[in-house]
């Protein structure tokens, strides 16, 4: 079983087709839709954690790519700026998945970015936007 | 025998003094006692960093040729409006000044992404700042209009002024409503879902000369980076809060005004702060020596979080309508191991002022004095303390008609 966070860019001309449904039913993979934005006449995004047998997920990734849709691993959308982090810790209690963690020995913040599903609510949380979430 | 700042300063000069942070300080005066800590050790280092709202700088930009008079006119620096109510080009930037207008700040709760505080770190990181000014011309300024680019290294006195920095003690805020508030203890999730609280605690200046016998009026410390000094109490000083047997207020109590040459500061403890749905500030590190003059003066400095006390405020109804009263006590060492207990529900805590950056700065100012000789200073003046009577009052509202 395996499991990935990824972000998908659906070009205009995609917009109408049912693409989750295919990734469940033609490739029996679980999708579970972390945040979506569709405009009509625009492109799509979608950010989904998906999981199943690596098979599947190899091929139902090279579907996607096949189709002409942008995938992107969710990693690269959520930026944690170190530099600009001053271990405050109001994000702490902030983060729902525990994806921001406090060594409560030193009181140093850091961020875990497998276990960040993207919600964004650490963004307006932190007074020196040392978190960027690129949607 | 006790010691004189003068003495200490002398073993300063010769390299000798022995300082340690507030924090190192527990563990000695546990393992050797507090005669023998008092002794041996000449300075204990405390600091703090936190956002701090009562805070800005003054600057003299020098005469434009023509002469123009700001004092009266209309003055922005990266349009941020600033103070021009001091003669022709002393200008002030107080931390929670915004931009007239920012459509940002209008959909709700409001980004306040740039304000006075933001501009004063920009200004101590060298950056070039945009000066745009009003005025209404005389015959000695006839000038109207001033745009121009300035920058810190071409101005003449540039000068942080913090007239209330370093509270001794604060609340911790929650919100027992059913909706998110935004506030600027940071944002409070409905029904008791995380509590805030802003203090370095154990390593915190004030609580750690609680009565006030070493800091006061000329202490020099660290400041945003450079060098400062107290310059007076801080407004809102309310040394008659209630305090624990040893000395400890369990609420805001004391505080400090603090000035020093911005030029001489960094970025890096000066950071423009924005609370969503609130607006902006500015964080401030600070680092004050405390001369051990006395076992009793060693004695304070040992607090632990685990003897230091807060109140639990509701910030949803009883901040805002200014109901007296609080939800109940905990001690830093509850609010620091992630969990405190509020009406009888766990509540995780998070924190906004940074311990690690306190620590930071404390070793810092160790080094200053240690390695580079940084003197201390006695106050010309003391603050007033427990037995002065000064509170902090409430506005009395009086109706115009």
């Amino acid at each position: 079983m395996q499991k990935k966070k990824v972000v998908l860019t659906f070009p205009y001309k995609l917009i109408n087709q049912p693409i989750t449904y295919h990734l469940v039913k033609d490739y029996d993979l679980k999708v579970n839709i972390l945040r979506a934005r569709i405009n009509p006449r625009e492109e799509g995004r979608l950010m989904i954690e998906i999981s199943g047998k690596e098979q599947s997920l190899e091929k139902g990734m090279n579907y996607l790519k096949e189709l002409g849709v942008e995938t992107q691993s969710l990693a690269q959308d959520i930026r944690w700026l170190d530099e600009k982090c001053t271990h405050c810790t109001v994000c702490i209690p902030i983060c729902p998945t525990e994806a921001i963690i406090l060594d409560r020995n030193q009181m140093i913040v850091s961020f875990d970015k497998d276990k960040c599903i993207g919600c964004g609510l650490c963004v307006p949380a932190c007074p020196y936007k040392a978190v960027e979430i690129l949607f | 025998m006790p010691k004189t700042i003068r003495e200490i300063n002398e073993k300063i000069k010769r390299g000798e003094a022995v300082v340690v942070t507030a924090e190192e300080i527990i563990d000695i005066a546990e393992e050797k006692g507090v005669k023998k800590a008092a002794q041996e050790v000449d300075v204990v280092t405390t600091a703090t960093f936190g956002p701090m709202c009562s805070s800005g700088a003054y600057l003299n930009i020098g005469h434009s040729k023509p002469r123009i008079k700001l004092g009266g006119g209309r003055a922005y620096l990266n349009d941020v409006p600033v103070y021009t109510g001091f003669a022709a080009v002393d200008i002030l930037i107080g931390a929670n000044a915004l931009p007239d207008d920012d459509p940002r700040n209008k959909i709700h709760p409001g980004e306040f992404s740039y304000g006075g505080g933001h501009v004063i770190e920009d200004l101590v990181a060298g950056k070039d700042l945009k000066l745009t000014a009003t005025a209404y011309g005389t015959d000695c300024y006839p000038r109207k209009k001033l745009e121009t680019w300035i920058n810190i290294k071409d101005l003449n006195e540039t000068v942080l002024f913090n007239p209330r920095n370093a509270y001794q003690n604060y609340n911790v805020a929650v919100n027992l409503s059913d909706r998110v508030i935004y506030t600027y203890m940071g944002i409070l999730k409905p029904e008791l879902s995380n509590a805030n609280y802003c203090s370095a605690g154990q390593l915190s200046p004030l609580l750690n000369d609680p009565y006030y016998k070493t800091i006061g009026i000329g202490t020099r410390i660290f400041l945003g980076g450079g060098v400062g000094y107290v310059a007076w109490q801080g407004t809102q000083h309310n040394p008659t809060a209630p305090r624990t047997p040893n000395g400890v207020p369990r609420t805001g109590a004391g505080t400090l005004a603090v000035m020093g040459d911005l030029k001489k500061m960094s970025p890096e403890y000066l950071k423009g702060t924005t609370m969503t749905g609130y607006g902006t500030t500015l964080t401030v590190g600070i680092g004050i020596p405390i001369p051990i003059l006395d076992e009793e003066i060693l004695t304070y400095t040992t607090v632990k979080d685990e003897d230091i006390y807060a109140q639990v405020i509701d910030y949803s109804q009883a901040y805002p309508e200014f109901k007296p009263g609080s939800l109940g006590e905990v001690s830093y060492r509850e609010l620091k191991s992630g969990r405190i207990l509020v009406q009888g529900k766990e509540v995780p805590t998070g924190s906004l002022s940074s311990y690690a950056r306190a620590k930071e700065i404390a070793d810092i100012l160790k080094n200053w004095i240690k390695r580079d000789k940084f003197l201390l200073t006695e106050p010309v003046q003391s603050l007033p303390s427990a037995d002065s009577g000064l509170t902090f009052k409430p506005l009395k509202e009086r109706p115009l008609e």
